[in-house]
């Protein structure tokens, strides 16, 4: 059978006999690790903490650098944070003295400041949104002139988002961005986040420890464990995204695959 | 501090300042309405007015010339480990060190005009300054820089977006914290070889003329100007960071 060629089949993202050792420590987080990434794909990774998953994010965020092996994207390789590429962090990624909104504008500000140089911002007539699309998006518009500590856990994350997608990213990076939350907020972020990598094909990255979260959001799943990681154990989940799917049976199989995965007992 | 609060304790200050001097009855100790009868006469017929603006114009240079020195050096060492380590040892040497025992040492490298005095009270804001927005900025989560590095922002942006807004706060406290201390330093050095500033009046109506009605007004004067400061410093708090008043 012959496969057409699209750009949703090329590999986006490539990592390459990545060594990755943190400086104070001699064992490697990573060694000789392989991993591809294709366009548009949902990838959630998980482990224990200290698994390495957080430095895997950093590293594909353009913020960590291994010491052996490449990251490539789309063929080059990542020197530093890669304007497309959208950060979600746990907590504190606001400005805490900036406004809803200025948070929201952020990028955009940062984006004038430099130009469409390549490096900051993407090359040439690149057009990014209005922070007040976004901010009416996320139902946020009646929070806009709050400042962080003045939100709940899910709205700050909802300003991290919007302060993302304004930008318009291609690639979304989420280190247990919902972790913090309760069980409501949690539950309403992961669809809203999953309607939105649908609506705009971006590429997911997300890190968690929490199995239930890598079962709903993951369509492939990068299992970490105690370092050195030296391979990429992968479980494949294409049922995702289904009404009514973390009550299902196929959801309840793929988080006790994990927990198998992970060495945990299923008692 | 609201302007209520203010007046009560004004009234209670001047009412116990009224007791003890009646109970005292020496000129040393006048009662505070001849003493501020004597502030608007010296104000408006004598030379205080001059001598509060000559007192003004040294602080504020003072503490501009620190503001603009210690802040960026302070952000530097905030945000370089290598610098951080180079200097912080000479600062934690020369920080505890009351600067006071400077002063005749500036006296005699920069004269007895205003550039003296305007270093005295630059050298100690300086440090505090530098400590504080030093602080501030190692203080800053790697989260909150990482977040904003991955929307584009080098080195420029960081400061201007991240550390600048982060240290505004601190520089302010800084200022607030060092009013007292600037106010105290400078009647030391108006003490020496000079005819002009709050301290020379003070110290020239009590210690030469015997006039305490006119010291004490000198002395309302400075309180004034402390007051003054305090106050500013707080507007400017209350309009560049509005964050910290929201509950």
């Amino acid at each position: 059978m012959v496969h057409p060629v699209n750009s949703s089949t090329e590999s986006m993202i490539r990592l390459d006999k990545v060594t990755f050792t943190h400086s104070q420590n001699k064992k490697p987080i990573f060694e000789d690790f392989n991993w591809e990434i294709k366009r548009s794909e949902r990838w959630v990774v998980l482990g224990p903490s200290g698994c390495g998953k957080t430095t895997l994010l950093y590293m594909l965020a353009g913020i960590l650098f291994p010491q052996n092996g490449l990251i490539l994207f789309d063929g080059t390789q990542i020197s530093r944070p890669r304007p497309e590429s959208g950060l979600i962090l746990q907590d504190y990624g606001l400005l805490p003295w900036a406004t809803v909104r200025e948070n929201c504008a952020l990028g955009l500000k940062i984006r004038k400041l430099y130009g469409a140089d390549g490096v900051h911002a993407p090359r040439g007539d690149y057009k990014s949104g209005k922070e007040g699309i976004w901010l009416k998006r996320l139902g946020l518009v009646e929070f806009e002139d709050k400042y962080p500590h003045q939100l709940s856990g899910g709205q700050r994350q909802r300003t991290a988002i919007a302060r993302t997608l304004v930008l318009r990213p291609d690639l979304l990076l989420m280190d247990e961005p919902f972790s913090s939350l309760d069980v409501q907020s949690r539950e309403s972020l992961q669809d809203l986040t999953l309607s939105l990598l649908a609506e705009f094909g971006m590429t997911l990255i997300l890190v968690t420890h929490s199995i239930e979260e890598a079962a709903t959001m993951g369509e492939k799943i990068l299992i970490l464990k105690e370092p050195p990681n030296m391979e990429a154990f992968i479980v494949d989940n294409p049922i995702t995204c289904k009404d009514n799917y973390r009550n299902s049976i196929s959801f309840k199989d793929t988080c006790n695959n994990l927990r198998l995965m992970l060495g945990i007992s299923n008692l | 501090m609201n302007k209520r609060q203010l007046t009560y304790t004004v009234v209670i200050l001047i009412l116990a300042w009224q007791i003890c001097s009646t109970i005292l009855q020496k000129p040393i100790l006048p009662s505070p309405i001849i003493v501020i009868l004597n502030l608007f006469v010296e104000l408006f017929h004598g030379k205080l007015g001059t001598h509060f603006l000559v007192s003004l114009y040294r602080v504020l240079a003072g503490m501009g010339l620190a503001v603009l020195t210690a802040t960026p050096a302070g952000l530097l060492l905030g945000q370089s480990k290598k610098l951080n380590q180079i200097f912080i040892p000479l600062i934690y040497i020369l920080y505890p060190i009351p600067k006071v025992v400077f002063v005749p040492i500036i006296m005699l490298l920069f004269g007895i005009g205003d550039v003296a005095k305007i270093i005295i009270i630059f050298i100690i804001l300086f440090f505090q300054i530098l400590v504080l927005v030093r602080d501030q900025a190692v203080n800053i989560r790697p989260e909150l820089l990482n977040s904003v590095r991955s929307l584009g922002a080098g080195r420029k942006a960081l400061f201007r977006f991240v550390y600048f807004p982060a240290t505004l706060s601190a520089i302010l406290t800084s200022l607030r914290q060092s009013v007292g201390t600037a106010i105290a330093v400078l009647y030391i050095a108006e003490l020496f070889a000079t005819q002009s500033g709050l301290g020379y009046y003070i110290y020239f109506q009590g210690s030469t003329l015997f006039n305490y009605p006119a010291m004490y007004a000198g002395v309302v004067a400075m309180s004034l100007l402390g007051l003054g400061m305090y106050f500013g410093i707080d507007q400017m708090e209350k309009r560049m960071c509005k964050w910290l008043f929201v509950a």
